[in-house]
């Protein structure tokens, strides 16, 4: 880990996106160095799952809490996101209902549920994107960590988790939309959402919470705490014969992975314009670790970089050839664990280091 | 057995712990006074490591009586409590937190506030470098501090640990099979060590390594099939015929 190359990461996402969005806004659509906005979108899209890889790097990497269903937080983020989205389509809607959102009129409902008061608030909205996460992360947390479940049952309970919430959120009566989601948005914080400008500043809004996101990683990783997860996540049973309680550090770290992810997940859907069930399948939270492993566990900037070309990667083979894209999946996870176990960033960082020689003398009688 | 007084530091009295009908320690009954060191043998299975297990919190016994210092009962808290009771464990196979510094080790291990809420924030103090410097010296790792604690050799490792348990700055030492895999030269060095550190800390040693046992000079506890079978000076215990007759009539 370095602070070398945090910098750069955080430069050049920031620095991009604004590059992007000034291409985006300040050229006319024939030039040559114009962004289309489709563009724009679609970077935004990579930065946000950016944040989810962050997120599960700080578990997976740093404490080796290896989750599986970590995209169920970051789609309970962009649900309390959406639901804010839905309540400020207001009377615009195909059924023209001032308060209930189509799906809800549809389905015959009369009022709005209890749990949907208050997201018509953007700062009440923003609350629960931390919120709903957060609080998930800590009960599920505090039960597993205390009662020590670790390793692969853990990973198996939160692919668990994830698949009941995806269940759980298909049901019409849940009041999410069931399969179809939450869609057809129209503004954010009464910016319309099909206007370049929203767009741009999405992009650098994902951006920006990127950054943050990384800085503050670096931040906790490079202090005493974050020695004591390293030391927690390699020889746990000894941290707690020195005296300290790897659950308590697990679940602080766990919530605030959940809390980010959850921001990404806010991020994320204004700018695909949807957000509906199939974000809790369990083979995007599966995904979310391939970027991890791919770019380099336990790096930070890997997990970044990652999530960014795996996904990158995506967009051009679910394009051109779409019925490859799981198999290239599967093959290139194989390729990396086989070839490349530390991942892009730690295959860099090796070359870089020599080994340190082991001393020869013994020390003095 | 007499009930602890005040120089008990360690008190365990008819303390039973079972694995699936196999009895890891039968009615064992040790008392420790401060300042003392002792050094446990007995063969494979004679409940040694089960009796660290006990006293360090990892295994709650069916039954017996553990007391540390004044009254406090360590059946009722678990390893963190304990460790922060001021009793340090050193397992039988060196662990270190490999990725780390040295330094970082020790920076870890010094006795101190352990919540998340406190080490977010830690700054290392003076202070802290002081200690560290001096666990260093004490260890013979000060050329190393820089090195990744991976990449130490076995014997230095061996060090390292016992020094971090020295960081803790705890009443009562465990010490599990510490010169394993030792060369000769390191053999006495830790015997030194463990001497130097006696000073001021009390002492429990696990071992196999009979001439090492000697070398430390101190009062011998022998277990067999997880009960004490003699008490007394390493002479003491070695012509003891039960003793001849559980290590040589094997």
């Amino acid at each position: 880990m370095n602070r070398v190359s945090v910098a750069l990461c955080v430069l050049i996402v920031v620095g991009g996106a604004f590059l992007l969005a000034a291409l985006n806004l300040g050229t006319a659509a024939g030039s040559p160095l114009h962004v289309p906005p489709y563009v724009v979108s679609l970077v935004g899209k990579y930065l946000c799952y950016a944040i989810l890889a962050l997120a599960v790097d700080l578990v997976w990497g740093f404490a080796g809490i290896l989750s599986l269903g970590h995209a169920a937080f970051f789609a309970i983020g962009g649900y309390a996101m959406g639901m804010y989205l839905m309540r400020q389509i207001g009377g615009r809607g195909v059924y023209g209902n001032a308060v209930l959102p189509d799906f809800m009129v549809f389905l015959n409902w009369k009022e709005l549920p209890w749990y949907w008061h208050g997201f018509e608030n953007p700062m009440f909205a923003s609350v629960m994107v931390l919120a709903v996460p957060g609080v998930l992360a800590l009960l599920f947390g505090w039960l597993a960590f205390r009662s020590r479940v670790s390793g692969v049952y853990l990973s198996i309970i939160t692919q668990a988790l994830t698949y009941a919430l995806l269940l759980a959120f298909f049901r019409n009566d849940m009041g999410f939309g069931g399969n179809n989601g939450l869609t057809d948005f129209k503004e954010i914080f009464s910016f319309p959402l099909q206007a370049d400008a929203t767009r741009d500043g999405l992009l650098v809004a994902s951006a920006i919470a990127l950054a943050a996101s990384l800085l503050l990683a670096y931040g906790i990783v490079t202090s005493r705490f974050g020695k004591v997860l390293i030391a927690v996540r390699d020889a746990e049973s000894r941290t707690r014969f020195i005296g300290y309680r790897p659950e308590q550090y697990k679940l602080w770290v766990w919530v605030l992975s959940a809390v980010m992810a959850g921001i990404g997940g806010a991020l994320y859907v204004p700018q695909v314009g949807i957000i509906n069930p199939s974000e809790f399948s369990p083979a995007n939270s599966i995904e979310a670790v391939i970027w991890v492993a791919v770019g380099g566990r336990g790096t930070l900037v890997g997990a970044v970089l990652g999530a960014v070309l795996v996904s990158a990667g995506k967009t051009w083979l679910t394009g051109a050839l779409p019925e490859v894209w799981l198999f290239a999946l599967g093959a290139l996870f194989i390729f990396v664990t086989l070839l490349l176990p530390t991942g892009i960033l730690g295959a860099l960082r090796r070359r870089d280091r020599a080994p340190a020689p082991l001393p020869a003398v013994e020390p003095a009688q | 057995m007499t009930r602890p007084h005040d120089d008990t530091l360690l008190y365990l009295d008819n303390v039973t712990v079972t694995f699936d009908g196999f009895r890891a320690l039968n009615a064992l009954s040790l008392v420790m006074e401060r300042g003392e060191m002792r050094a446990v043998i007995g063969p494979n299975g004679a409940g040694k490591t089960t009796m660290m297990d006990v006293i360090t919190g990892k295994t709650r016994p069916d039954q017996g009586e553990v007391i540390f210092g004044r009254g406090t009962d360590l059946t009722r808290l678990d390893e963190p409590d304990i460790a922060a009771l001021g009793i340090g464990r050193k397992f039988q196979k060196p662990t270190v937190f490999e990725p780390h510094t040295v330094w970082d080790n020790f920076l870890l291990a010094l006795s101190g506030d352990r919540r998340p809420r406190f080490t977010l924030w830690a700054r290392e103090t003076d202070e802290e470098r002081e200690r560290i410097e001096a666990l260093l010296a004490t260890t013979r790792l000060s050329e190393l501090r820089e090195r990744r604690a991976g990449d130490l050799s076995h014997g230095q490792k061996q060090w390292l640990e016992i020094g971090m348990l020295l960081a803790q700055d705890p009443l009562l030492l465990l010490v599990d099979e510490p010169v394993a895999g030792m060369t000769d030269a390191e053999t006495a060095q830790t015997a030194e060590l463990l001497r130097e550190i006696n000073r001021s800390h009390s002492v429990v040693v696990v071992e196999h390594d009979m001439d090492f046992v000697r070398a430390l000079d101190v009062k011998v506890t022998v277990l067999h099939e997880g009960s004490v079978l003699s008490e007394g000076s390493i002479d003491h215990v070695s012509a003891d015929p039960k003793v001849i007759e559980v290590y040589l009539g094997r």
